[in-house]
C-alpha cells in the first residue's frame, strides 16, 4: 500500500436493530482503496466492536453489500474514489432488510422469497435416467444464462422500490432465479414456478423501472428476466392454466 | 398486491381505453369546432344506443383499471392491505362506475325535452 496522502471521514451506521445513529471515523485515504478497506481498517483499528460482514473480497461470494452514500454496493469491488462525490463517504447497511448491528443485515427474508418464488430445483428426472442434455445455443438455454450469474448478494433488493413498498414482493433476485430455472431443461417445475410468481407478491408487481438492473453488480438484468416471468404467466393464463 | 388477474384486467382495459380516449378527444374537437350547442349535442346523444355503448364501455374500462391502480398505490405508500384494501377497491371501482354511469344516462336517455 502507498502512504496516505490525507484522512477521510466517514459516517458508518452504529446501532443494534433499527435503533442506531452515524457515528464518524478518520480514516486514511490511499490510491485504491476498497469500501470494503475503509470498513476493515475501523474495524482494525479503531473500533473493533464494529460489526460487518464479508468473506472471498473479490466480488463472489455476495457477502458484503452495504449503503454507500445511499446506494446499494459490493463493497469489495467498490473503489472509494469512483463513490466519494464530496469528501463524503457514507456507510449503512442495506436497505429493505432488517439490521442486526451495525452494518450487518439478517438476510432470512431475502433467502426465504426465493423458496417462496418457487427459485428452487425441481428435478425431472432419478439417477437410474441418463442426464439431460444442456445445449448452450438453445434459445431458452440462452435465457437461463443470462441470469445464472448471481451472487444472492441483495443489492438489488436493496435498490428495488417495490420492495420497499410491498412486503410481500418476491424481489429481482428470487424472480430472476425463478426465470432461469423456468428455462432450465433439467427442471421439471415450470407450472409450480408460474404459480408461485403470480399471487399478490409475485412478478405482477415489478414496476419494470430497472433499479436492479441499475444497480446489480455482475450487471445482470433482473427486470429483464421478470418481463419474461410477466410474459409467462400471461400466455399461461390465457391457456387457463392459471 | 398485484396477482396476475389483477394485472391482465389493468391491461386489458388498458387497451380498450387507449381507442376509446382518442375517440372522445375526437368527438370533443368536432363538437368544439363545428359550434355545436348543448340542445345539439344532446339531441344526437339521446336515445342512441351507440353512445351509451361507447361511453357505457369506457366508464367500466376505467373504473376498472383506475381501481386497480389506485390499489397498488396506496397499499405501496400506506401499507394498507386484506378487507380493508380490497373494500377500497370496490369502493373506487363502484364510486367511479356509478358516477360515469350517471353521467352517461343523463345523456343519452334521461334527459327529454331540452331545447
Ligand atoms: S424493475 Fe422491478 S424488480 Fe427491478 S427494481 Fe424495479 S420494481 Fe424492483
Ligand atoms: S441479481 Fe445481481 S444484484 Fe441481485 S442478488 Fe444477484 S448479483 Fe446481486
Ligand atoms: S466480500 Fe465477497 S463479494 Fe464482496
Amino acid at each position: 500500500m502507498n502512504s496516505p496522502i490525507k484522512t477521510r471521514h466517514v459516517a458508518v451506521w452504529r446501532g443494534e436493530g433499527e435503533i442506531g445513529h452515524f457515528e464518524t471515523y478518520d480514516v486514511p485515504a490511499y490510491d485504491n482503496q476498497t469500501v470494503l478497506d475503509v470498513v476493515s481498517h475501523i474495524q482494525h483499528y479503531i473500533d473493533p466492536s464494529l460489526s460487518y460482514r464479508f468473506a472471498c473480497r473479490v466480488g463472489m461470494c455476495g457477502s458484503c453489500a452495504m449503503m454507500v452514500n445511499g446506494e446499494p454496493r459490493w463493497t469489495c469491488r467498490t473503489h472509494v474514489n469512483k463513490v466519494v462525490g464530496q469528501d463524503v463517504l457514507e456507510i449503512a447497511p442495506l436497505r429493505n432488510l432488517p439490521v442486526i448491528k451495525d452494518l450487518a443485515t439478517n438476510m432470512d427474508p431475502f433467502f426465504e422469497k426465493w423458496v417462496k418464488a418457487e427459485a428452487v430445483h425441481h428435478s425431472s428426472s432419478s439417477r437410474d435416467d441418463d442426464m439431460t442434455a444442456v445445449l448452450p445455443n438453445d434459445a431458452e438455454r440462452k435465457k437461463a444464462d443470462a441470469g445464472i450469474e448471481c451472487i444472492n448478494c441483495a443489492v438489488c433488493y436493496a435498490a428495488c422500490d417495490t420492495v420497499a413498498g410491498n412486503a410481500d414482493y418476491l424481489g429481482p433476485a428470487a424472480l430472476q432465479r425463478a426465470w432461469t430455472l423456468y428455462n432450465d431443461a433439467r427442471d421439471a417445475g415450470k407450472q409450480t414456478i408460474l404459480e408461485a410468481v403470480s399471487g399478490v407478491g409475485g412478478c405482477h408487481n415489478c414496476h419494470a423501472q430497472g433499479g436492479c438492473s441499475h444497480y446489480c453488480p455482475s450487471e445482470l438484468n433482473p427486470m429483464q428476466a421478470i418481463a419474461g416471468l410477466k410474459q409467462a404467466a400471461t400466455r399461461a393464463l390465457l391457456k387457463g392454466k392459471l | 398486491m398485484l396477482t396476475v388477474r389483477l394485472y391482465m384486467l389493468q391491461r386489458v382495459t388498458a387497451l380498450l381505453m387507449a381507442p376509446l380516449v382518442v375517440g372522445h378527444i375526437g368527438v370533443m374537437i368536432y363538437a368544439v369546432q363545428g359550434g355545436l350547442s348543448a340542445a345539439e349535442i344532446l339531441g344526437r346523444t339521446q336515445g342512441s344506443v351507440f353512445w351509451f355503448s361507447f361511453y357505457g364501455l369506457f366508464v367500466l374500462a376505467v373504473s376498472v383499471h383506475a381501481a386497480i391502480g389506485l390499489r397498488t398505490i396506496l397499499h405501496e405508500v400506506t401499507g394498507l392491505s386484506g378487507r380493508l384494501l380490497m373494500f377500497f377497491t370496490w369502493g373506487t371501482a363502484l364510486s367511479l362506475c356509478v358516477l360515469g354511469m350517471r353521467a352517461i344516462l343523463a345523456v343519452t336517455f334521461l334527459v327529454r325535452g331540452v331545447s
